[in-house]
């Protein structure tokens, strides 16, 4: 097909748009990185845009010697592991049996589950459940409460679908048990769906705050975020404080909050380019449920 | 057809020799659902009773004016009257400006011709949805300060007044609901970037035949190819309307834009579980669940009404 003049300038259009969008995707984390690495006056001076002033790697030196942060992330870092494995195991075990037309109650068990989707009992009475249980400041309320996500179950129950159920039924024939069938077919076979939503799982935990907030008062238990949190609020008080005409606090300084930043934000940046496909194929399989 | 008592029994032995396993695996999620969904739905009642930290909740007893008590404070209640103002304002603007940009983008990125500057701007537009909402917020307080601030410094170099991005009410919502933007436009396009690759290419070819311009094409093929995806998102979020985001607020509000930042959720957080105020954030909590299931609801019927296939 031949493109006219005018088809082929608003192709350029288009990908200037697209240009510009990179560009605002990418310059919150420049700015943040030539942050952490400039000295605190060139900042304050206001001279600091992309590219670092004042080079110095003081900040990064000050969080990898503070013991919080070292070991917050190592804290953070293992509990995703953690959570990551219990709720690909929950997952599993509940997507896995619905797809048993034959199952007895399954009608039951899926509404049942469904529900939860639309209505939560919200913030308060799951708080006092967990008080009740005793898992108010305990490391597993971190872990057990958010366990499962029904979406991500649902997720996981579309892809054993669309295993053909002729190789379940042979194996049964010859003997197999489900468990069996589970572990030598169905898990080999899902092996995408695995890393996505694994993924996803992983992601959500090395994101979360709000949990470790409401829950966890106990701050050698406080993941990553929260402590990031702690800090943003600590610095956004002493800059409000400013404003409103009293004397500006020494306060972290804002290479120190940037490093900081930059340390919570390289583990994503680090996983996302290589689990890409991943993502996105996980996202898809979302919209396609029924 | 009616078995012989003994022969059903048999098929009920085989039966669950067969399947006992699935019911093992079953009920450990079966037991969290329990546990962790519907247990706390009997805590719902404190909503209703007056808290007591010595007694069990179904002993507690129950509130003024026939347990309504704490509904009747919440709306006399200037900051949850504020917060249900914003939580509507919020996911409002959030609805005008946050819901067509991924449907724009989605156009523009299935026009782009060049295929792997295509992928790349996906990947990178991608990105920022993996971002914790904390990070955006150390992001855009580097970003977005008003003395040194990259934003404010290109500000005053080209003459203007630095702006309070984050410390002033107005421009908070509009920071806000920026950001939110930000993070969710390239995500959000990939579902209807899946959609499109479900239209037919041989519309293109035959309108390209016929003549067809881009828009016409946009205007006839892609959007209506697009309308069945779009419609279910919309009453999602429109079924939304009422439930309030915590992180998102709670990581960009500070005291100086709470009149704006205070929403339904960092309400009950504040009253609830730092204010000790059980009840009344219990009551709040519960206005909240039940408004979202009726506008879900509504809004599904809706959908249908107009034809469309809605989400249950």
């Amino acid at each position: 097909m031949v493109k006219s003049k005018g088809t082929k300038a608003a192709d350029l259009v288009i990908a200037f748009i697209c240009v510009l969008l990179i560009i605002a995707c990418l310059l919150p984390m420049l700015n943040i990185a030539a942050r952490s690495l400039s000295s605190t006056e060139a900042i304050i001076r206001g001279e600091v845009l992309l590219w670092p002033k004042g080079w110095n790697l003081t900040a990064y030196r000050l969080v990898l010697s503070d013991s919080r942060y070292t070991w917050s992330l190592g804290w953070t870092a293992i509990l995703t592991v953690i959570c990551t494995f219990v709720s690909m195991t929950m997952t599993t075990l509940c997507a896995y049996p619905l797809i048993y037309d034959k199952l007895k109650g399954r009608r039951l068990f899926n509404t049942l589950i469904l529900f939860t989707m639309y209505f939560n009992a919200g913030t308060i009475p799951h708080y006092l459940l967990y008080k009740d249980l005793g898992l108010l400041n305990n490391p597993l309320v971190l872990i057990i409460p958010n366990s499962l996500s029904v979406f991500y179950m649902i997720i996981m129950r579309t892809f054993f679908y669309s295993i053909p159920d002729s190789l379940r039924e042979s194996a049964e024939i010859d003997g197999a048990s489900p468990v069996r069938i589970l572990f030598s077919i169905y898990l080999p076979l899902s092996k995408p769906v695995i890393a996505t939503l694994s993924l996803f799982y992983a992601v959500g935990r090395w994101n979360g705050f709000s949990d470790a907030l409401m829950y966890m008062n106990d701050r050698r238990w406080h993941p990553i975020q929260l402590l990031l949190y702690n800090i943003l609020k600590s610095i956004t008080s002493i800059e409000v404080a400013t404003q409103e005409g009293f004397a500006s606090a020494p306060g972290l300084s804002d290479t120190l909050q940037s490093a900081t930043v930059v340390f919570a934000t390289v583990p994503i940046l680090l996983v996302y380019p290589w689990l890409q496909k991943y993502f996105i194929s996980g996202a898809t399989l979302g919209a396609l449920k029924d | 057809m009616a078995l012989p008592f003994s022969a059903r029994r048999r098929s009920a032995v085989n039966y669950l020799r067969k399947y006992w396993s699935l019911y093992a695996m079953l009920s450990i999620p079966l037991a969290y659902f329990i546990i962790f969904r519907y247990i706390p739905m009997t805590y719902i009642q404190i909503a209703f009773k007056r808290y007591s930290i010595v007694q069990n909740v179904w002993d507690m007893p129950l509130a003024r004016n026939n347990g309504l008590e704490y509904f009747i404070r919440a709306f006399s209640n200037r900051d949850f009257l504020y917060a249900v103002r914003n939580t509507f304002m919020l996911n409002f603007l959030d609805l005008v400006i946050g819901f067509p940009a991924p449907i724009i983008l989605a156009l523009l990125l299935n026009e782009l011709p060049y295929k792997r500057f295509k992928r790349f701007t996906q990947s990178v537009a991608y990105m920022p949805h993996f971002l914790s909402w904390i990070i955006i917020s150390g992001l855009a307080v580097q970003l977005f300060t008003p003395t040194n601030g990259l934003f404010n410094i290109v500000l005053k170099r080209l003459g203007f007044s630095p702006i309070p991005f984050l410390n002033h009410p107005t421009y908070w919502v509009f920071t806000y609901v920026l950001l939110g933007v930000w993070k969710n436009v390239g995500w959000n396009t990939i579902i209807y970037l899946a959609a499109l690759t479900n239209i037919n290419p041989e519309l293109y070819e035959a309108a390209a035949i016929d003549g067809a311009g881009r828009f016409q094409r946009i205007r006839y093929i892609t959007l209506p190819g697009l309308k069945p995806t779009i419609v279910t998102l919309l009453i999602l979020s429109l079924g939304h309307i009422l439930s309030s985001e915590f992180d998102r607020p709670m990581a960009l509000g500070n005291s100086l834009v709470h009149s704006v930042s205070n929403v339904i959720a960092t309400f009950v957080y504040t009253y609830g579980i730092r204010g000790l105020q059980f009840s009344l954030a219990a009551a709040v909590g519960l206005f909240q669940s039940v408004v979202c299931v009726v506008f879900l609801m509504a809004a599904n019927a809706l959908a249908k009404r107009f034809g469309e296939r809605g989400i249950w």
